[in-house]
């Protein structure tokens, strides 16, 4: 079954393309990732898919509901969540404020429910409040529940991003470049979160990484894109094997080595 | 959970506004002690403490626009003014040949009316702020306030015109008369409780709003709108929200403010006015409603301090004739230095003073 289709997207920025004849889909419960060197339009397609960017032609199908045109927050409450290349936590606010935060659709209520905090509004708090604790518990980020996440290590702040994505419950999650900047051991924590909400939530998800390691252990697939056009689409296997990828990606001369 | 104090055993207790002790006996001894002064102080005291609960009011209200949703406005004189004519034209007399009137005395009607007018007029400038901010944003919202001053000064039916004025609202409930002196209350007495009550019922509904998925929202769009906009949060819905209940908070001011002086006068809703607020949230703290009725308190409080100066210090003069400085220039001195020390001294205001002593005595007698 298919979760996404992405179907012949062009986009351009008044002369400049970004993305052109990008297709791919997304199965159920699929590790799909997306590698390129950089400015290959990998973050366009996922600035294309949450709504940020508004392609000129093509079309995005999230099961059987086109995405293109409506805007993020709409986007968003279908059950796509993303997490972004330079985290974009709200940093004034405690982990525990942004992890609610990913829940804003979650139980709503209304101003007037929320000016007199009686019933609903105390009701779906506590709601929201259960469910987040429990994403506290799977990431492990008991310890900094109460701190403005602005003062939290980085790698901690990646964690509570894509906390704040699985706190929406989403039905599709979106990792730009998860361990950018991660040293190896906060790299291979992030690794086994991102199996694990493979393995216990079964969730599609797409990633753009760099971390070809990474990349090579965890996808399933793995489209490689240059210069805003697909080269190939495929398994790891049959990808690292590509000699148009390896020119495209790694340069003539170095061939993948994949980490025992 | 006796010397246990801080054990929660469910989210009902973590979440509670006074979720410490600590909390829960400064506020018990703060509504004691503002609940006894009105036995202690003279009248004139009192009027400017309740005006200076109304300000503080008002700045809540400027504090959830600017300070938790981050939307600056200068226009806030112009809602408090939509307030103030909304209440004195709801309750003003209705045979007056001179003034629109509609002989609604009742305080809870004109109340809830003259914020639900204002907050009405927030809500058609808020898609101004969809499309504008930072300082375009400001200065937006500064033509608002020059836009109500032509309006309100040629407007003669509503406002009486400059210099004349029309007579404040008429706070009356349940038949109970505040703006004159009774039998066991003087009229300050009365006129400070009720905004003292009016006050904590105003900073407890902010106080929840600012802590349900809506002050949250407010503080997403502040913080980073386009991350905001991609985990589902309306941004533009969410700014006109906070226009909506800030511009409703600013005309319930507004209509109190008036009640204390007795009259409105037009031209007294101007950019001076707007820039006092502003002052309020940044002398007290941006983005807490504490910090709110602390600025607002100390701004009110400021010109009856600098008055009494020219007892003690002999070369302030209390008019203008008698040469040396005056207490006016001295106000307006302070004024500034207050604004510029705290932004740049303490930019949290005198809410972070207060989280920093707090802090200290916490850890009392270690450093750390």
């Amino acid at each position: 079954m298919k979760v996404l289709t992405f179907d012949d997207v062009l986009l351009e920025f008044s002369g400049v393309t970004a993305l052109n004849g990008v297709s791919f889909t997304v199965e159920a419960g699929e590790l799909f990732a997306v590698i390129g060197p950089n400015g290959a339009g990998k973050t366009s397609i996922f600035n294309v898919l949450s709504g940020v960017y508004r392609p000129q032609r093509g079309s995005v199908r999230f099961g059987d509901q086109e995405l293109l045109g409506l805007r993020p927050h709409a986007i968003a409450r279908l059950g796509i969540a993303r997490t972004f290349q330079n985290i974009e936590l709200f940093s004034n606010l405690t982990v525990l404020d942004n992890l609610m935060l990913g829940r804003h659709h979650h139980h709503p209520y209304g101003v007037l429910a929320a000016l007199g905090w009686l019933g609903k509004a105390r009701r779906n708090e506590f709601a929201n409040r259960r469910a987040v604790e429990e994403i506290v518990d799977f990431l492990e980020l008991a310890q900094w529940r109460r701190m403005p996440v602005g003062l939290l290590p980085y790698g901690v702040q990646k964690r509570v991003e894509l906390g704040r994505a699985l706190a929406s419950e989403p039905k599709l999650l979106l990792l730009d470049e998860p361990v950018a900047g991660m040293n190896l051991e906060e790299t291979e924590d992030m690794a086994r979160f991102i199996l694990d909400i493979r393995d216990e939530l079964g969730l599609p998800m797409v990633m753009v990484e760099h971390d070809m390691g990474l990349v090579m252990d965890l996808a399933d697939r793995i489209m490689v894109v240059d210069f805003g056009r697909p080269i190939r689409t495929g398994k790891p296997q049959e990808v690292a094997a590509d000699p148009d990828v390896v020119r495209a990606y790694l340069g003539e001369e170095h061939r993948i080595v994949e980490r025992a | 959970m006796r010397g246990r104090p801080l054990l929660y055993l469910s989210y009902g207790q973590d979440m509670a506004l006074l979720n410490t002790p600590a909390k829960r006996w400064w506020t018990l001894g703060l509504v004691l002690v503002a609940v006894l002064l009105p036995f202690m102080l003279e009248d004139d005291l009192l009027v400017v403490l309740a005006t200076a609960f109304v300000a503080s009011i008002g700045a809540i209200g400027l504090n959830l626009v600017t300070g938790y949703a981050g939307q600056v406005s200068l226009g806030h004189a112009f809602f408090l003014a939509i307030g103030a004519y909304t209440a004195a034209a709801l309750s003003g007399d209705p045979d007056s040949t001179r003034l629109i009137g509609f002989g609604i005395t009742s305080l809870p009607i004109w109340l809830l009316a003259a914020g639900l007018v204002a907050g009405l007029a927030g809500l058609i400038v808020a898609p101004l702020a969809a499309r504008l901010r930072g300082l375009y944003l400001a200065i937006v919202t500064l033509g608002l306030v020059f836009i109500g001053e032509h309006l309100f000064k040629h407007w003669r039916d509503l406002t009486g015109g400059v210099g004349v004025g029309r007579p404040a609202a008429v706070p009356e409930l349940f038949g109970l008369q505040f703006a004159v002196d009774g039998a066991i209350f003087t009229k300050a007495q009365k006129l400070y409780l009720l905004m003292f009550v009016l006050l904590v019922i105003f900073g407890v509904l902010a106080r929840n709003l600012v802590r349900s998925r809506i002050g949250r929202a407010l503080a997403a769009v502040r913080d980073r709108d386009l991350a905001a906009e991609v985990i589902g949060v309306d941004v533009t819905r969410y700014k006109m929200i906070a226009f909506a209940v800030s511009s409703f908070y600013a005309g319930v001011a507004g209509a109190l403010l008036y009640v204390m002086i007795g009259f409105v006068e037009p031209g007294s809703f101007n950019l001076a006015m707007s820039v006092q607020y502003i002052a309020m949230i940044l002398v007290g703290g941006v983005a807490t409603i504490s910090g709110s009725i602390m600025g607002a308190v100390f701004i009110t409080l400021l010109p009856r301090v600098t008055r009494e100066l020219p007892a003690v210090l002999p070369f302030i003069s209390s008019s203008s004739t008698a040469g040396g400085i005056t207490i006016f220039q001295v106000e307006t001195i302070l004024y500034g230095l207050l604004i510029i020390g705290f932004l740049i001294f303490e930019p949290r205001g005198l809410f972070g003073i207060w989280v920093r002593i707090r802090t200290y005595w916490k850890s009392w007698p270690f450093s750390h």
